[in-house]
């Protein structure tokens, strides 16, 4: 404790001294879950990502000192944001990235707005973050719940599926997926059957399966994470729903779920990501660099490779500014003046809302016979350019959003 | 069940001396008092709502030796209500306070009056069970938010003129809540109703065959912890400025066991040095990601095999002292 | 019925039968240990998940497939339980049952980390076997073989342990071991044996699910971290110690779980606690328990 005390006190003086010099000295923290449901998604990962983005802007070379810290919100919202204020406050942390799970995510977009430092979500799916919460410190980065519903809704209705029957986690986050995705259903022409609500970790979907049987539904919609949208599927291909004609749309799945599932239980999924790993020379340069200081090989996910691009974009920021004016809000309009330009996400901008867009892919997952070996996994099904992708400016519940 | 009670107490313990106490209780408000001089204070808040939350089990386990496994219903009960009262109703603290603890007090009523009927392993297995339904229902109703929570919960002024929202300010109030809620629990201890309540834990059927109706005492008690309990978590949800489904998960029910555990059953000063010692491990620790579980499950494992008198009950055994 | 068409009823007790053999063999286990050590081995979802894992291991390194870890497996998990019982549990002699649920809930948050470093949260697939996918079209509903597979066996173990425990010699020196361990010991019994056997055989029974449990869910290290309570809350419910009473429970609630994801989905994981805590206040023993 006297230790970080004495960094801050240092940070501080530091500071005061960057007040004649400009402050070349960056502190990110990546607030994540470690250990459990999104700590294959986002996690450990995220913080080898957030540092390759370090060394990759270059700016060592230049005399910048960054410094990229990781800890663990356990999914809790009270801890994560505990963990927030005291970066802040005691550690001097200046902005903190990805943070998967809404409910971790709003805790710590309304910290970061209290002390004015930054927040670039990548792993949170809640478009509330750029919605009625949005602030002018935080920037959500990767995807989200609308941007979900609506590439998987309209694509999966557009291809003949009209009829949908959802499984919906009962969690606030839950309910938002089913709802933005309902809405995208029934306004492109389609029909929502029935739908069910589970608990949060449920074992066994049977059940749940069985009923959405009966509703002759064409689409299975899983608004679902983690185990509890692995569990779901693995069982459907058991119970033969698949087979009989139903088709899954998992709303929310990432590369590491449909590895963890398998091919074979896999294949056939439709769902949406902004970013796969073997998508173009760019990003499988960047996914092979990657794999390499994971532990298991893995290659990154949309939220790993959405906090690099972020991290990469708020440095670009900061070396525009000619050194780190500690003031967020500040450094948060530089990232949105400037245009965003990665070998993950190509070229894309960030709106007045914090929302950063870029196109959105609907994937399909190989058949096994397709893959030619370990993460081989998507076929391409649809890009959605990036104005049609996010939530048009028009309908934001954003405050920051001036309405013409 | 009744020979089980006895294990629970560290019946090596000389009669109290109130001195000691003294001392003791004097030293630890000092420390108190400068402690945020040099820690960060929300991390110290944040340990005192639980260090209190810790001693209104302890009031149960210890004391009356009744193991509830189920505490976290009044501290996250307790912390939504006023959490609620704070934002949405733009009550002053003390209020919000004041209706969170009447809310677990009033829970803590009902399953009191449900559970006392049953003893040992029974009565943790209803208290578990009564605070999974309250679990449901604050994760069903709408107020709370589900697994967002209510968040930015404004601190207020007390009374309409204190304005806590600056840490320090925040602080000793916190901490003046937690020392008062600890001198209360003393004196419940040491009243005659205290002492009634040991000779329960001691022997129940010799209790009831003196004449009193040890289940009023049992409620009683019940209730009290309870409110307590409520009290650390309506304080806790202003000074974090957050009420969520965390505090009423049973997993919480179990963190606090292992605090009082950890510190000393049946302790004054225990509770109070478990729950900072277990607060520190999981925000120090929080860099080593899952390692934390099981370091905190080794710590458990250790406990129980090498120092059930706990940290406080070890050094009071040591020098020969009830703390 | 209720508006749900008879067959949808029909299908969804099945379900809650194939739920309840997994609540049923576990909560058989449980049963067994608290009879015998008066330990609630809160230690008994992480074994569980353990089960399911050395499955996983024997097929990707040592080849062995399903078959082969159904009897492999129980007998790796068994043999941690002994080692458990042997170094820890046993010191705990004597102590009041809430030590023994401290312990064990220690471990498992030590077996539960291990595992999750090791092999991340989301888990690995695990085949069903080849002499079991496919299923049987009921008429009311498509059963897959290997769920069918899973309540029949489940049945078979737990009427086996049943028998050995109510039936034979070894379960009556067990049973009267649990009565008066002083006195068995008189007799030239080997008390502390048949105790670590007996975790060891309760435990075992928990990596036994995990087995049969492996094609079904994914095998994670969190898949026993919230089975524990509700299986406990079974055995509590079935009376402590009772074997009989805890396999019907297990299956009967099994049952009325699955009703409740159809009437009510969102409380099908708390309507067990409602049961528990209104048979607690009626019947305290439990359903099947002598009262104490």
């Amino acid at each position: 404790m006297r230790l970080t005390t004495a960094t801050a006190i240092a940070a501080l003086a530091l500071s005061s001294l960057g007040a004649m010099a400009q402050d070349k000295t960056v502190k990110i923290g990546n607030l994540n879950d470690m250990s459990s449901l999104y700590a294959d998604v986002g996690g450990p990962g995220s913080t080898v990502a957030a540092q390759m983005a370090a060394e990759d802007s270059g700016l060592a070379a230049k005399g910048w000192k960054i410094e990229v810290i990781g800890g663990d919100h356990q999914n809790k919202p009270d801890i994560g944001g505990g963990i927030a204020r005291q970066w802040y406050d005691v550690d001097g942390v200046d902005v903190i990235v990805d943070t998967p799970n809404s409910g971790v995510a709003l805790a710590v977009n309304q910290i970061t707005k209290d002390k004015n430092r930054v927040f670039l979500n990548s792993g949170a799916a809640s478009s509330d973050l750029t919605g009625k919460a949005c602030t002018p410190n935080t920037i959500h980065w990767t995807y989200d719940t609308y941007a979900l519903a609506n590439t998987t809704g309209k694509a999966v209705v557009k291809a003949g599926g009209d009829t949908w029957f959802f499984l919906t986690s009962d969690y606030a986050f839950g309910h938002a997926l089913e709802r933005d995705t309902e809405a995208v259903v029934l306004a492109n022409g389609g029909k929502v059957n029935g739908k069910v609500r589970h608990p949060l970790n449920t074992p066994d979907f049977s059940s749940f399966l069985l009923q959405a049987q009966t509703s002759k539904a064409k689409i299975i919609g899983l608004a679902n994470a983690g185990g509890d949208t692995t569990n779901a599927i693995k069982q459907a291909s058991e119970f033969g729903i698949t087979a009989g004609g139903q088709q899954l749309a998992a709303l929310l799945l990432f590369l590491t779920d449909v590895n963890a599932l398998g091919l074979n239980v896999a294949q056939g999924l439709t769902f949406t990501e902004s970013f796969y790993w073997d998508a173009n020379e760019g990003t499988r340069a960047f996914s092979e660099r990657f794999a390499k200081r994971m532990k298991n090989g893995a290659k990154p996910t949309m939220v790993q490779a959405g906090t690099y691009s972020a991290v990469l974009h708020y440095l670009k920021a900061l070396e525009a500014l000619g050194g780190n004016p500690k003031d967020g809000a500040k450094i948060v309009a530089k990232m949105k003046e400037m245009p965003t330009d990665d070998a993950l996400f190509g070229k894309g901008s960030i709106r007045a809302d914090g929302r950063k867009i870029h196109p959105v892919y609907l994937f399909e997952v190989k058949k096994p016979a397709e893959s030619k070996g370990a993460w081989d996994y998507y076929k391409l099904k649809a890009t959605v350019p990036a104005d049609e992708a996010f939530r048009p400016l028009k309908d934001s519940e954003c405050p920051l959003v001036k309405k013409g | 069940m009744t020979a089980a009670t006895d294990v629970l107490a560290p019946a090596a313990a000389p009669a109290p001396r109130r001195r000691d106490f003294e001392v003791v209780f004097a030293l630890m408000a000092a420390l108190l008092v400068a402690a945020p001089f040099v820690v960060y204070p929300v991390f110290l808040m944040q340990a005192l709502c639980f260090a209190l939350f810790a001693c209104a089990f302890n009031l149960l386990i210890g004391y009356v030796g009744l193991l509830s496994f189920g505490h976290a219903m009044f501290l996250g009960s307790a912390g939504y209500v006023s959490a609620h009262a704070a934002k949405e109703w733009g009550v002053t603290p003390e209020l919000a306070i004041l209706l969170g603890v009447l809310t677990s007090g009033a829970i803590g009523l009902v399953v009191g009056a449900l559970a006392i009927r049953r003893q040992g392993i029974y009565f943790a297995m209803i208290t578990l069970a009564l605070s999974q339904m309250i679990y449901f229902f604050c994760l069903q109703a709408p107020f709370t938010h589900g697994e967002d929570g209510i968040q930015s919960v404004p601190r207020g002024k007390l009374f309409g003129v204190l304005d806590l929202a600056d840490n320090m300010t925040m602080y000793f109030f916190v901490l003046a809540v937690f020392l008062g809620g600890f001198l209360l629990i003393y004196r419940i201890i040491h009243s005659p109703f205290g002492q009634v309540l040991k000779a329960i834990r001691e022997n129940e059927p010799r209790a009831i065959s003196l004449g009193y109706s040890v289940d009023r005492y049992k409620l009683a008690a019940f209730v009290m912890s309870a409110a307590l309990a409520g009290l650390a978590g309506a304080t806790k949800s202003l000074a974090l400025q957050n009420a969520s489904l965390t505090d009423v998960h049973w997993s919480m029910s179990g963190e606090v066991v292992l605090m009082t555990l950890i510190g000393g059953l049946g302790t004054m000063f225990g509770p109070v040095v478990g729950a900072f010692v277990i607060i520190a491990m999981l925000n120090y620790l929080a860099q080593f990601g899952q390692w934390v579980l099981v370091i905190q499950g080794v710590i458990f494992v250790v406990c129980v095999l090498a120092f059930r008198r706990g940290v406080v009950g070890e050094i009071g055994a040591l020098i020969r002292r009830e703390l | 019925m209720f508006g749900i068409p008879t067959q949808a009823l029909f299908s969804q007790l099945l379900l809650g039968l194939i739920n309840g053999s997994f609540y049923a063999l576990l909560s058989l286990g449980l049963a067994v240990i608290f009879g015998m050590l008066n330990i609630v081995n809160f230690a008994h979802g992480a074994l569980y998940m353990m089960g399911a894992f050395v499955a996983w291991f024997l097929l990707g390194y040592a080849g062995i497939g399903y078959w082969g870890a159904l009897i492999l497996a129980p007998l790796a998990v068994g043999f941690v339980g002994v080692v458990i019982e042997r170094t820890m549990l046993q010191r705990l002699a004597g102590l009041d049952h809430l030590y023994g649920l401290l312990l064990t809930f220690g471990l498992a948050l030590v077996i539960q980390g291990v595992f999750q470093n090791q092999f991340g949260s989301s888990g690995m697939p695990y085949a069903i076997p080849p002499q079991l996918t496919g299923g049987q079209n009921l008429g009311f509903m498509f059963l897959p073989n290997y769920r069918a597979w899973v309540v029949v066996f489940s049945l078979v173990v737990c009427i086996a342990t049943w028998f050995m425990i109510e039936k034979t010699r070894l379960g009556s020196y067990l049973r009267a071991a649990t009565e008066n361990p002083t006195l068995v010991r008189a007799f030239g019994v080997n008390v502390p044996l048949m105790i670590t056997l007996t975790y060891g055989f309760g435990v075992g029974l928990a990596g036994l699910a995990g087995v049969l449990s492996a094609p079904i869910n994914q095998v994670r290290p969190l898949m026993g971290a919230d089975l524990i309570i509700v299986v406990f809350a079974v055995v509590v419910i079935g009376g402590m110690g009772s074997i009989m009473g805890s396999v019907i429970t297990g299956f009967a609630l099994g049952v009325i779980e699955g009703l409740t994801k159809v009437f009510y989905p969102e409380a099908s994981n708390t309507v067990i606690f409602v049961i528990m805590a209104i048979v607690l206040l009626i019947k305290p023993a439990g359903l099947f328990g002598r009262a104490a």
